[in-house]
């Protein structure tokens, strides 16, 4: 709200009553969910928490460890207490000298958990939260190298950040073609993971080699992708980024591998598993607070995942949908501590070109959403429905892309490939790509400066209608009581309210991986991010 | 049927073709001669490169323009034509209630570890594709879309259980030509769990499906890129209540 004071005056000629009318609407909607979440534990914020504090590797079968011990433990005492104190105590206890040998252990079924007591407790609580501590620790000294890293090799030069995608689904090849992309220009380098890994309830391990349709985000696979960039980061003089996903059933895992091992960037929707993954809602909900909680801590950027409302329904039927996702993910966001300029909200360049006044439409939705997050950097994604193979015209749609990100501002460009939908990016494509983003921007890069709808003209008035319509759907799943109980937003997406896609509750994957919290639960992770952020 | 034929530029019989391709040297006069080269050998002649480009390290681009010698003949061309009639959601409603006096049942899904749910969704939901409403929008389709990395076993199991009359997969994901092994492996298992009368139809469709390739997939249609809702409703009505007919 500090932010929409600074612009004092509206391009779209946007009341700024009805701008703060949606971010109560948003914080009335995520509030119940946020206390949803704060009630649960999953699975996997157990597991992201064995990692901070020091536990990973696998076993002969490639389970990690942290899967055997956090199995383990629940097999003996249950998930509602959290994993700490259970394994703390049988460390106390002299089940075993680390956190390794202990889970081998487990793992061989020669440990016996107990929920500690008393003193007992007291003792696990505190060796628990030092063991973690230390795990934060590196998080923290991450994030100073890559402040000292920019401060000495420099920064991206300008924006939008290019953000340039590798997928060739092994980490030795990606590598090489990383670095070329970044020689070429890209700021920003995208790792995309391998087809399925958000539906599996573990983090592969080590470098992998093979992959579908993209590289396993491991632990070592980030390592060794980081080491790289930095390497080209001093050739070129600036700093280059790396993206991967916290998302799918492992997604407060991914993010503490993140942070360790200095990700600068990861994607981390609020609802996108739910919807198109099929993940339950509530596993979803309380792995994404985590999630962002270190994030937050980590200092990484956070991309949203609003292109893929457009990617299925009508880009223009539906633009409001993408507002009223941006508003719900922006308080999500800034309930886990993340500030604005981590907050890469996505939206995209999807109306079929076809639609009379499809570059106006664009433009009028890019600009409420500039209007709107005016501090947030904004990810603005290329076209992909209306790529039909005809790279000439593709190669024109993705110039008026880069155009319309020209005009607003956009602080991170995924650049857009006339072969979308054809093959995996040529080394030619990715040249011809950049060939255009520069062309526009240089050629039209400052337009902005110029460039003010008229108040009462289509633009304008386009922009109002969508962020009306965004406070109306707003309200309709605040008012949601379908399923008696529940948090309204979790009805309205049991009910389809977001595209036709019914996800209740009590369905969808990953949902035997939660359990509500007993009294006695406790998270030294959380209580240290929670605590520093207050 | 038209006689042979070439390309056509901007006069009639003039055999001009565009080209461009990279290849892994430096930008050079032998760079752009060696372009040519394969252009020729390609069966361009003359060639003309009229652009070429340094692209990365070690890398050239070029746009090549030229004429080739060769005649291609369509009466040659096998394809598969449609052989059955487009209805509209109404005709294929009328057919099932007149010939199956039930609804069909359709259950869909995307096999392996393809999490791409574009076509499915394009084809099974009501939003549909191409101007046209999916199968989901047919009074007397009930669509069961089981959504993305459904195992084969999960999906002859869903089959069994809502009694399926045609199966319909979606593949997007061709790394490994993982689109072929995963329909093949799916065949297989429907037509170990089921007697050959009583299998349900399968119906594979995706972007790098090669549309004559069905029996040799072990499924009774292959649909490829640009396939809309209508086509699949009418050939699964077509199959479907003809086969009760009879």
């Amino acid at each position: 709200m500090a932010a929409t004071s600074r612009t004092p005056r509206s391009q779209l000629g946007i009341d700024r009553a009805d701008v703060r009318r949606a971010r109560t609407l948003a914080r009335q909607v995520g509030k119940p969910i946020v206390d949803l979440a704060t009630r649960h534990t999953t699975v996997s914020v157990e597991r992201a928490t064995l990692r901070l504090a020091g536990l990973g590797g696998a076993d002969p079968d490639g389970t990690p460890w942290v899967n055997r011990l956090a199995d383990a433990v629940r097999a003996d005492v249950g998930l509602e207490h959290g994993v700490s104190l259970p394994v703390w105590d049988a460390l106390a206890r002299g089940e075993g000298d680390d956190l390794l040998v202990l889970a081998q252990k487990a793992a061989a079924g020669s440990v016996t958990f107990r929920v500690p007591e008393g003193k007992d407790a007291t003792r696990a609580r505190t060796a628990s939260r030092r063991a973690v501590a230390a795990g934060i620790t590196r998080i923290d000294r991450q994030r100073g190298a890559r402040e000292r890293m920019i401060a000495k090799v420099g920064d991206a030069p300008s924006k939008p950040w290019i953000y340039l995608i590798v997928a060739t689904g092994d980490i030795h090849e990606d590598i090489p073609q990383a670095q070329a992309a970044a020689r070429e220009g890209a700021d920003v380098i995208a790792v995309i993971r391998s087809t399925g890994q958000s539906l599996l309830d573990f983090v592969p391990e080590g470098a992998t080699r093979e992959g579908f349709a993209g590289t396993y985000a491991t632990q070592e696979n980030f390592r060794l992708m980081r080491a790289a960039l930095d390497e080209t980061s001093k050739e070129l003089g600036r700093y280059v980024r790396l993206t991967n996903y916290a998302s799918g059933l492992c997604m407060p895992e991914i993010a503490a591998l993140a942070g360790l091992e200095r990700l600068d960037m990861m994607l981390n929707d609020s609802m996108y598993g739910i919807l198109f993954r099929d993940i339950n809602p509530v596993r979803t909900f309380v792995d994404q607070r985590f999630s962002r909680q270190v994030h937050a801590r980590a200092g990484i950027i956070i991309n949203t995942g609003e292109d893929n409302y457009l990617t299925t329904a009508d880009a223009v039927e539906a633009a409001h949908t993408v507002t009223t996702s941006q508003l719900l993910n922006e308080y999500f966001a800034k309930e886990a501590g993340l500030e604005d300029w981590q907050l890469g909200l996505g939206h995209a360049f999807e109306i079929d070109p076809e639609v009379p006044d499809s570059f106006r439409l664009e433009l009028a939705h890019a600009m409420l959403a500039r209007e709107l997050f005016p501090d947030a950097p904004l990810k603005w994604m290329p076209p992909t429905r209306h790529m039909t193979g005809d790279i000439f015209k593709g190669y024109l749609l993705d110039g008026f892309f880069n155009l319309v990100g020209a005009m607003t501002g956009q602080g991170i460009l995924l650049v857009g490939m006339m072969t979308e939908a054809v093959v995996t990016p040529w080394i030619s494509d990715r040249d011809l790509a950049l060939q255009n983003v520069r062309y526009v921007m240089n050629a039209a890069g400052n337009l902005r400066e110029d460039f003010h709808p008229a108040p009462d003209g289509f633009i304008a008035t386009r922009a109002r209608e969508v962020l009306g319509e965004a406070v109306g759907l707003l309200e309709q799943i605040k008012a949601d009581r379908s399923v008696p109980g529940e948090p309204p937003l979790l009805s309205a997406i049991a009910d389809g309210t977001f595209g036709l896609m019914k996800r209740p509750a009590d369905k969808g994957k990953g949902l035997e991986g939660v359990a509500a919290k007993a009294a006695g639960y406790y998270n030294p992770a959380t209580e240290i991010l929670e605590g520093d952020q207050r | 049927m038209t006689g042979l034929i070439r390309p056509y530029g901007d006069t009639t019989g003039d055999g001009m073709v565009q080209l461009s391709f990279t290849l892994p040297i430096e930008h050079s006069k032998v760079a752009e001669g060696a372009a040519v080269q394969l252009a020729n050998k390609m069966g361009m002649d003359p060639a003309l490169v009229v652009h070429a480009k340094p692209m990365g390290e070690g890398f050239t681009f070029f746009v090549v323009y030229g004429r080739v010698n060769h005649l291609v003949d369509p009466s040659t061309v096998e394809v598969v034509e449609r052989d059955y009639p487009l209805l509209t959601p109404k005709e294929a409603n009328a057919a099932i209630k007149r010939s199956m006096r039930r609804r069909l049942v359709v259950v869909g899904g995307c096999i392996g570890t393809d999490a791409h749910t574009v076509g499915i969704d394009a084809i099974l939901n009501i939003k549909g594709f191409a101007g046209e409403k999916g199968l989901e929008y047919y009074r007397e389709l009930k669509v069961v879309n089981l959504g993305a990395q459904v195992s084969v076993p999960q999906l002859v199991e869903a089959a069994r259980e809502e009694k399926a009359d045609a199966v319909l997969v979606s593949q997007v994901v061709t790394q490994r030509d993982a689109h072929l092994l995963n329909t093949r492996e799916m065949s297989a298992a429907f037509r170990e769990a089921y007697p050959a009368a009583k299998r349900p139809l399968l119906v594979v469709g995706g972007p790098r499906f090669d549309e004559t390739m069905a029996d040799e997939l072990g499924v009774d249609r292959v649909f490829s890129r640009g396939t809309t809702p209508g086509e699949v409703a009418s050939f699964i009505v077509h199959r479907l209540t003809n086969r009760s007919a009879s």
